[in-house]
């Protein structure tokens, strides 16, 4: 169970990629060749505006979608389809409300060859254990407030040790207290058990305090712009005035992206 | 506990009601006989085991034809779901065939398989089907994609997507289905029993045939009343514990 726990992180390569979706008013450019690299263990914020084809590239990276040009390796493979390497986490919590907290987290474990249902049951109360949630086990999910839900999300991501976490704006939905603690426990269970995330979030503030790296896109078409290297000391609490400097800058360069954006 | 006596408080007054209209005779015996004599009835027929050969003759009928409805309408409605052409063209049939009432099958079921079991199975099966197949597609149909989506980035496809999140998916919406299937089914073979006789066992229908033929009120009334207890006992055994775990997992009202 000890080298189930201990997989390395992954290296995402994205190269080239753009995708575009037909609506009703025609094809949309959705994400215009975006090219990032994301290395082992890092923690990397996708921030935008919406449309700007941040969790286009989330589902891309999921292998949720195909890209009409360009690539996404992990650690030199094409990803060609979803997988349990790569698991994401919804705006929306997505669990099962037929299964209870635990049913939920065993969903992708059950899922994982290489592990009798023992050893499913440990692994999935180390996790629940991790996300402070081993007493309510047996609760169902419509039982749970907004912040366990996501908690219980982020333990059935986490639990069938994937090489990449795919986070997709969380902690939208929350209130802000809520986020706050949610907040220093990613960085706690980041810091034990170290993945390549990507996190999509349209809040700056968030989005310095969790990254390594903070990416702005712009919208019509979805592109890369510009990034930020974040490189205060951790925890770090989203509330430091250190922390609000560099989100203010961001944003500020976040405005003048899609300011140029819309005078075009 | 409470409730328990709450409910056969009221019961018991539901009785002494009759019974009091009976003896005060504001109703002739002869049109509605009072509780004792329906008991009488109730007792000889109990002992006699004209009563329980009918019930299950009745209830075989009933599980038979309702078990095949179901596993006939389960398949059809997930296929009817996920396949426009199949949705535009079975889909409509079923809708259309769901609005008939179930006693309109009788008729055709008795020149198609004369007097026989057969022409019994037939018409609960149609009453079971529709109601069963036009529910599994409503609840496939409403499922939120992104229980999909996340099954499929934790590693599931195909029938494993299927089997552990389409259809627990769906699940309110096929215990409803089925819920008014049974109701259908019980209905339609109720009707059937009162208008064709069969060699091959007399079911709780027959008897209440043979209660209006003989004038024997007693007999109707009380043949009513054992096909309301069926009724309840199939709802609190088939579907409580069903409706039960609908209400702790999704907190629905059920």
């Amino acid at each position: 169970m000890q080298d189930e726990l201990n997989t390395p992180p992954a290296k995402l390569h994205i190269d080239g990629v753009s995708k575009s979706f037909t609506s009703k008013r025609g094809k949309v450019l959705a994400l215009e060749s975006a090219t990032l690299t994301v290395d082992e263990g890092e923690f990397v914020c996708l921030v935008g505006p919406s449309g700007c084809g941040k969790s286009t590239l989330l589902n891309l990276v999921a292998g949720l979608e195909a890209p009409d040009t360009g690539s996404v390796m992990m650690d030199g493979k094409r990803v060609t389809g979803p997988g349990s390497q790569r698991m994401v986490m919804f705006q929306e919590h997505a669990l099962f409300p037929w299964l209870d907290v635990l049913g939920n987290v065993m969903f992708g474990l059950k899922l994982k060859p290489g592990l009798n249902d023992k050893e499913r049951v440990e692994v999935a109360h180390y996790y629940l254990k991790l996300v402070g949630l081993e007493r309510v086990m047996r609760a169902s999910i419509h039982e749970l407030s907004g912040g366990m839900r996501q908690r219980v999300a982020l333990a059935r991501a986490l639990a069938p040790n994937p090489r990449v976490l795919l986070m997709d704006e969380p902690f939208a939905a929350l209130d802000a207290m809520t986020r706050e603690q949610l907040y220093a426990d990613i960085q706690r269970i980041n810091q034990a058990r170290q993945r390549t995330v990507l996190f999509v979030t349209h809040n700056v503030r968030e989005a310095v305090c969790l990254g390594n790296r903070v990416i702005l896109f712009s919208p019509n078409p979805g592109r890369i712009r510009e990034q930020f290297v974040v490189d205060l000391p951790r925890p770090r609490d989203i509330n430091d005035p250190a922390l609000a400097g560099l989100a203010g800058e961001i944003t500020r360069a976040l405005k003048g992206h899609t300011r140029v954006q819309s005078a075009e | 506990m409470k409730r328990f006596f709450i409910a056969l408080t009221f019961f018991a007054s539901l009785i002494l009601i009759w019974h009091l209209l009976v003896k005060t005779g504001i109703w002739s015996p002869v049109l509605l006989p009072g509780p004792g004599a329906v008991g009488e009835y109730l007792g000889v027929a109990l002992q006699d085991g004209s009563l329980l050969s009918a019930s299950w003759v009745t209830i075989k009928r009933l599980l038979a034809g309702y078990l095949i409805g179901c596993l006939i309408g389960l398949p059809l409605g997930l296929m009817t779901a996920r396949s426009q052409t199949l949705n535009d063209t079975l889909g409509v049939l079923a809708l259309g065939l769901q609005t008939l009432p179930s006693v309109c099958w009788v008729p055709l079921a008795l020149i198609w398989f004369g007097q026989s079991e057969s022409a019994m199975l037939f018409v609960v099966i149609m009453g079971t089907l529709w109601s069963v197949l036009i529910s599994v597609d409503n609840g496939v149909r409403n499922l939120p994609p992104i229980y999909t989506r996340a099954a499929l980035t934790m590693g599931s496809s195909g029938f494993h997507t299927l089997r552990h999140v389409i259809l627990p998916a769906s699940m309110p919406y096929v215990i409803s289905g089925m819920k008014q299937g049974w109701a259908f089914a019980w209905r339609s073979l109720m009707a059937a029993e009162i208008y064709v006789t069969l060699l091959t066992g007399y079911g709780l229908g027959h008897l209440l045939h043979f209660g209006r033929e003989l004038n024997a009120m007693d007999q109707v009334a009380a043949v009513m009343i054992v096909i309301v207890v069926i009724g309840l006992l199939a709802d609190k055994v088939l579907f409580s514990p069903w409706e039960r775990f609908l209400h702790r997992r999704w907190g629905l009202n059920g």
